[in-house]
This record gives C-alpha cells, structure tokens and sequence, in this order.
C-alpha cells in the first residue's frame, strides 16, 4: 500500500540527505521536550500563591540613626497612625517580607535536647493584627492576643511561648491528623517550649526558592531594631494612592529616621521571579527557533530533491500518476524520515533529561509530553513538505520527453 | 587563485540566494545563542582578579555541627565565627591576612539641607586594600595600629565620596556615621570586581559597598553588622554572647606567596582546630580549606545551573543548525554535478574544486558568523534587560569573544561544507557528461 515500500528504497539511495533531515529532528525533539518540560516546572513554581493579599500590601523599611531611641513607644505611635489612616485595613511591624529571598529560619523539634530530629520553618514576627494585615486564614485554634505580644531585644535568645503555623507545617509536624497540631508543645532552639495555638491555611517563607516553602510560623515577637519592615494591608484598588501618603506622614513624623524601600508585594513577587521569568522567555524563543531552523530545512532539501528529479516526476505523471499521487509520495517520504527522526529524538529526549536530572537535580520528564512533542514534529514535518510537493505536484508530464 | 574562488563562491552564492540566506540564517541563529549563552557563563565565570588570584586564598574551617554537618558534610562552612577569624587575625601567620563582613548605617551630612544617606558598609582589616588591590583616587587605607585601636577611620566609595564632598579630596575630613564620628582616611576609585569574589554570601554580582571601615569597630558596636548569619548552636542572650557563639557571619582570606607559605599556613590552621578541639569546639573530623580565588569561585558554584543549562541547550542548537547546512551545502553541491562534471572534463583537478567548495563554505560561515553576532549582541541585551540587577554589566561582547564567534562560525560552518565537498569532488565526470 501507498508505494511505501518504493519509497524507503529510494531514499537508501540518498540516505545521507534523509538522515541528516532525520538526526536535525531527533535534535529538535530532544531539546524541545526537555526546554518544554523545564517551562511547566518553573511556572508550576510561580503559580503557587504567597498565602497573602498580593494586589493590596506593600511595605517599608524604617531605618533608625538617632541615638537614645525610644523604639517601643515610637513603633506603636507609627503602627496607631498607619492603621488610622483612611483606606489602611491593618499594618504590622514584621521581621521578614514574605517572596523576599531574604529572612529568618528556625527548627523544631517534638522532644527537648540536642541531636533530636528537626523540621526547619520560616519565622515571622507579628502582634495581634499579623494574620489580618497579611491577608491569611485562620482555619484552626486561635489568633494572638494583646497580652501574647512580648518585645525582643536585639540579640536576645528566647522564644515566646505560643506560635501560630501553616497547615503545611502542621501536615510535617503530625502526618496523621495536622488538626491534632492545636495545642501540641514543641521545641524551638533545641529546649525551649512552644504551644500551637493555631493554624493557618498558607503563608509562604520568603525563599522562593526553598523546597520547603510552605512551612512558616508566627511568633508573638515586636522588635527593638533599629531597621524593622512595616507591612501595610489596603483597601482594594487603593495601594498606590496611599504609598506615598503613609511613606510622607511617617518621615515628617520624626527626623532621626529615613524610610526608606516603599515595595509593593507584587514587585517584590516579581523581582524574586525574574530569572525564572527571563529563563522561560529564552526557552520559548529557543523552542520556536529550533522548530523553524528544522521546517526551513526540511523545505530546503525537499525542494532540492524534487529539482534533482524534476525528470523523474515527469516520466510518472506522462506514465499517469495523478497531482496527489506526486504529492503523497512527498509527503509519505517525509513521514518515513519524521519516524525515523522522532525514533532517535525519543532516545535523545529521554537522555537529555537524565543529564539533566543528575547535574541540575530536575525530576524526570512525563511520557506525555514527548508524545505531544513527537507528534507536534510530524505536523512541522508535513507542513513544511507541503510547499515543495505542491510544486512538485505542478511538474507537468511534457517535462519527461525534454532533455535537461 | 584565492580572490577568483571568492569571486566563484559569491556568484553561486548569488545564484541560489534563497539557499544560501537560509544558510546564513542558521549559522547566524545558532552562533547567535551560542555566544549569548557563552559570554554570560564566560563572564560568570571569570577571574575577578587574574593577577594573583593564586595567592590569595579564603580560609574554610570545620567548625559545624557533628550530628548535622554543614552541607551534608561536602564542604565545611562558607563563613566564619567571630572567634575563629580573630583568633586566625592575631596569630598573624600569613604574608597579609583580613577579616571581612558586610556593613550598614546612615551617614548624616554637615550640610542640613542634605537627607541622611542610607549606605552599606564593609567591615574589613587594613590588608583587605593591598592584598585585593583596591584603586585609590585619595589617601588610602588604614594601618595595622587602626585596626587594633579601633580607630573611627573609614575609606569612602568614589560615589558616597561623590554624594558627600562634591568629589573633592575629603582626606581629613570627617563624617557622621550612624552617631558616630569617623575620619576620612582614603577614596577609592570604581573598583567592582565580578564575579565580587571576597563576599558571595550576600551575592555574586552586588556592587561594591558605599564605606569601609575597621573591623574591630563591630564588637565595639560602633558599626552595625549585616549580611548572612547562620547558626547551628544556641547561645545566650546579647551581642557578646553573639560573638562568642558558634554563628558564622564573616570571612577570612589570606595571601601566601608560595607554596611553602601555603604548606604552612594549612598546618597552622590545623594545629589551630585541633587546640581548639580540647576546648569542645569542632566535633567534626578535620576539614580546613585554602581555597585560591578561581577554586573558591568553582566551589561556590557563582555559575548558575540556568546559566550553565542555557549553553548546554545552546550547543545543541548550534549542532541543529549545523546539521541544518551540512543537508543544504549537500543539497546545493549536488545539484551542480553536472557543472562539477563539466569542468571535470575540461582539466578542473579535484584539489582545485575541493578549495573552491570549501572556500565557498568558508563565506557562507563568515556571513552567517556576522549575522550571530549582531543576534549575540541583541540576545545579550535581551538577556540583561530580562533577568535585571542580576547580570547587570554581565552582558557585553568583548573582543575575545568577538573572535571566538567569528572563529566558530568559521570552523563549524567548514567542518559542516567537508562532507558536501567530499561528494561534490566524487562526481564521476564521464556519468554527468553522458547524462547530458
């Protein structure tokens, strides 16, 4: 059937054209899988939500220079400012800026002592009105109360009694039952006791990059620092009017400081994924450049083949081959020589993908997207032989009874 | 001979244009993320100070848990305590020897008028400036005798110095430093080196800090310090029982002159860990690196995997477009057997229409080497507008590598025309003759 047969002999006469055709495919195929599946594994990682109301928060820095500061009694005038203002839902002194790349890690543990196991978390400093300010739900136990609010020192070492986690956390801690975590004592800095008083349903760490993001705790902790991070949560639509008005009222307030990185969450979101973002835009440019580099070759040398045997063509429509008859063998050439390629690619794919897995620790790729990737090669393939057959097709049948 | 063979090649060239531009196109493509990919992994890589990056080496101690080694036991800690790298500073064993960590304050000008000037710092002992060559437009650094008596001097960045004097030579003069009144002793010039070899903890390509100023201060608490901190141990409660902790936060680099200096200085600093084993320090096995800078940078891994992923993907693309004119050279050559019969017949050797065809592989590489050029350069810029602050000045051409693109495309493009030559030489003349 379809002279296939007639065809793959043909092309044994000219293998060296069909192969490198073939081999430019497997290339495309193993490249274009992996790139492809390294795509989905980096906007799977920028999908993932912060836990927080992106659209709405923003934050500062406030950096402190006067000497004899009275840090306690300026934080709260500053917090009972910003949160009076029209349009502030909350605010919170925090230590660390969710998406950030840049905060505090500690362990817990389940037992006292040293060389017990230890399940690290991000830490994040608030009072009363953090879960509110961030934007997080409390699904379990209870929130802080004024009274759970202590101070930290610069440089001190003990904990607060009570934390808050994340059901991610909770789901690490007590595998069998996370709602068990509610009132559990665990460890912080190997000795230390710590009550859980509640769960909330997500809250990121800062490292975006950490495998595990999503375990985070809040300690009922204010900070005596002389260059602490005010989170400020508005109204819907209303952040960007109010950066400005609450970066004016805090420096007129007092001189001896300078505020100082007003960010919105959504540039810090963005900052923290720009490589990410650059790296997938290269990628897509590569996948689609590779795919026409290979139709514009197999366009190529399909025209030059059908120009070698322009006489060839001739002598089978004057013997009564019909337009798609010149055609179809083309077009079956060229799937024979798609099969082959994908063949090869498959192999390449599946080795790229090793190679990937053991030096940039990726996980291995999904059969399904090599068979979308194999298929998608078939389709350029026909596609770009589509042109040169029809020309081939025009050949009229006098041309066999010409000499050159 | 050479000039009519390019006089052939650009007429064929000419001749199936289409051919040939969609040659050029691959070539140029495939040079073009080759030698984007190669110049940002090039200048990732490269050595921020050639001259004697030899001689200076950053010290690793062991010092990490037993029970939780620090990076699973593959490498000892990337910093250092504050009682190691004193300790290590007054032993003074090494030809120049400096600590240093990352700083921040707030300089206030004389000038009211002028906002306080949020600043980073640097926290470093005075051989930090010879040992790394730092440039200086005014004065310079500091001396030993200011390190050990916690002398408020400072050396400012051309910029800061820029931002506070207007530029002039501000030896002598003093400035407010977060309360503090420090003394003017040098300015230097623009010095940032890339990848910033002596801190990568707080990132590989930051720019260089704003103020230098003893170390010694930042036990005094005359100077705030910042950057990463990690810890395995818990300890007291403040800044004292901070700096006697097990907490990593500063570096220590050395320069040694030989390998003898180098031979000693590592038994030195074992001696050391095991003294300070009968203390109860360092549980761990015996693990003391003296990295020079290039094996410090390579072990810190600056290069980044998507970096080094993007050349890999990038050769392999190279290789599609070369396979890519390898089929259309084979294609185009075969296509004039019957010239190449032709002039067969009429005494044309094969040497001559090998150089003939190669040379015209030679243009069509050449073109296409200009082409990935100017893509290189568009891809750099790409690259640098889109990844940021991150390879910010990473991204130029230099001439090295303008001659290695040009070199690439040159050899690949004639490896790709040997083949297609090699057949287009094997044309029996007498079959195309009698095909005729």
């Amino acid at each position: 059937m379809l002279e296939t047969g007639l065809i793959i002999r043909a092309l044994m006469r000219n293998k060296v054209g069909a192969l490198l055709i073939a081999l430019q495919i497997a290339f495309t195929l193993a490249i274009m899988v992996n790139a492809i599946f390294m795509i989905q594994d980096r906007n799977q990682q920028m999908s993932r939500a912060s836990g927080l109301d992106e659209a709405n928060t923003f934050y500062l820095t406030n950096t402190i220079f006067g000497q004899d500061y009275n840090y306690q009694a300026q934080l709260q005038t500053d917090l009972h400012a910003i949160r009076n203002t029209p349009g502030v839902i909350d605010a919170i002194q925090i230590n660390a800026i969710p998406l950030s790349n840049g905060g505090w890690s500690m362990a817990l543990q389940h037992e006292p002592g040293e060389d017990k196991d230890t399940l690290g978390s991000a830490l994040y400093m608030v009072d009363e009105h953090g879960i509110n300010t961030l934007g997080v739900n409390l699904i379990a136990g209870e929130n802080f109360r004024q009274q759970d609010i202590q101070w930290r020192e610069p440089s001190q070492s003990t904990w607060p009694p009570k934390t808050i986690i994340t059901k991610a956390f909770a789901q690490d801690l007590y595998p069998d039952d996370w709602q068990s975590a509610i009132g559990k004592t665990v460890y912080i800095s190997q000795t230390q006791p710590m009550q859980i008083i509640g769960i909330i349903d997500k809250l990121q760490a800062p490292w975006v990059g950490w495998n595990s993001v999503e375990r985070s705790m809040l300690v009922p902790f204010q900070l005596e620092s002389n260059s602490a991070r005010y989170l400020i949560r508005t109204e819907a639509g209303r952040r960007d009017e109010l950066m400005p008005e609450i970066e004016k009222l805090l420096a007129e307030s007092d001189k001896q400081r300078i505020i100082r990185r007003v960010t919105t969450l959504a540039d810090t979101r963005k900052k923290s994924y720009q490589r990410h973002n650059a790296t997938n835009n290269i990628l897509t440019t590569v996948i689609i450049t590779l795919t026409l580099i290979t139709a514009f070759g197999i366009v190529g040398l399909a025209i030059f083949s059908i120009n070698r045997r322009t006489k060839q063509i001739g002598t089978r429509r004057a013997l009564g081959a019909t337009k798609w008859q010149v055609m179809r063998y083309f077009m079956v050439e060229n799937f024979i020589i798609s099969l082959l390629g994908v063949t090869i690619g498959i192999i390449g794919a599946v080795g790229v993908n090793m190679w990937l897995v053991s030096t940039f620790e990726l996980s291995p790729i999904g059969g399904k997207l090599i068979v979308i990737g194999a298929m998608t090669l078939f389709i350029v393939g026909q596609l770009a032989v589509l042109y040169p057959a029809r020309r081939a097709s025009l050949i009229p049948p006098a041309i066999a009874t010409r000499s050159v | 001979m050479f000039n009519y063979y390019i006089k052939v090649a650009w007429v064929s060239i000419m001749r199936h244009w289409g051919l040939s531009l969609l040659m050029v196109c691959a070539i140029g493509l495939g040079i073009g993320a080759t030698m984007t990919t190669v110049t940002v992994n090039y200048l990732m890589s490269a050595n921020p100070i050639p001259h004697k990056s030899e001689q200076l080496f950053n010290v690793q101690l062991d010092s990490w848990d037993a029970n939780d080694p620090f990076d699973d036991g593959q490498n000892p800690p990337t910093q250092m305590t504050y009682i190691d790298s004193t300790n290590l500073f007054k032993a003074n064993k090494a030809f120049r020897q400096t600590i240093t960590s990352q700083s921040y304050g707030v300089i206030e000008s004389q000038d009211p008028e002028m906002r306080p000037l949020f600043v980073s710092g640097r926290a470093n002992t005075a051989d930090f400036f010879p040992m790394f060559d730092v440039p200086f437009i005014y004065g310079s650094g500091w001396d030993d005798s200011a390190d050990q008596s916690k002398a408020q001097v400072v050396v400012l960045s051309k910029v800061t110095n820029d931002k506070l004097f207007g530029g002039e030579n501000s030896v002598g003069q003093s400035i407010r430093l977060d309360g503090n009144v420090f003394k003017v002793v040098g300015v230097i010039d623009n010095w940032q080196p890339k990848p910033r070899f002596y801190d990568i903890s707080t990132g590989a390509f930051d720019d260089t800090a704003d103020y230098f100023a003893p170390f010694s201060l930042v036990a005094e608490e005359k100077l705030k310090r910042s950057g990463n901190t990690n810890c395995w141990k818990p300890f007291g409660d403040g800044f004292q029982a901070f700096l006697n902790s097990e907490c990593i936060w500063n570096s220590f680099w050395v320069e040694l002159r030989n390998d003898e200096e180098k031979a000693n200085y590592q038994t030195f600093i074992d001696a050391y860990v095991q003294e300070q084993k009968q203390y109860g320090r360092f549980p761990r096995p015996l693990d003391n690196r003296l990295s020079t800078v290039t094996e410090w940078l390579e072990n810190q891994e600056v290069v980044a995997d998507d970096a080094q992923m993007m050349m890999a993907m990038s050769f392999m693309f190279l290789v599609v477009c070369l396979l890519n004119t390898i089929g259309l050279l084979l294609a185009k050559f075969l296509g004039k057997a019957p010239e190449i019969g032709l002039r067969q017949a009429l005494g044309a050797s094969k040497e001559t229409l090998f150089a003939q065809y190669i040379i015209e592989s030679g243009c069509i590489g050449l073109a296409g080497g200009i082409l990935g050029l100017a893509l290189a350069y568009l891809g750099l810029n790409a690259v640098e507008v889109m990844y940021g602050d991150y390879m910010q000045g990473l991204a130029t051409l230099d001439v090295n590598m303008i001659v290695l693109a040009m070199l690439m495309s040159l050899v690949s493009t004639i490896i790709a025309g040997l083949y297609p030559t090699w057949r287009a030489c094997k044309v029996q003349p007498a079959y195309q003759l009698k095909c005729q």
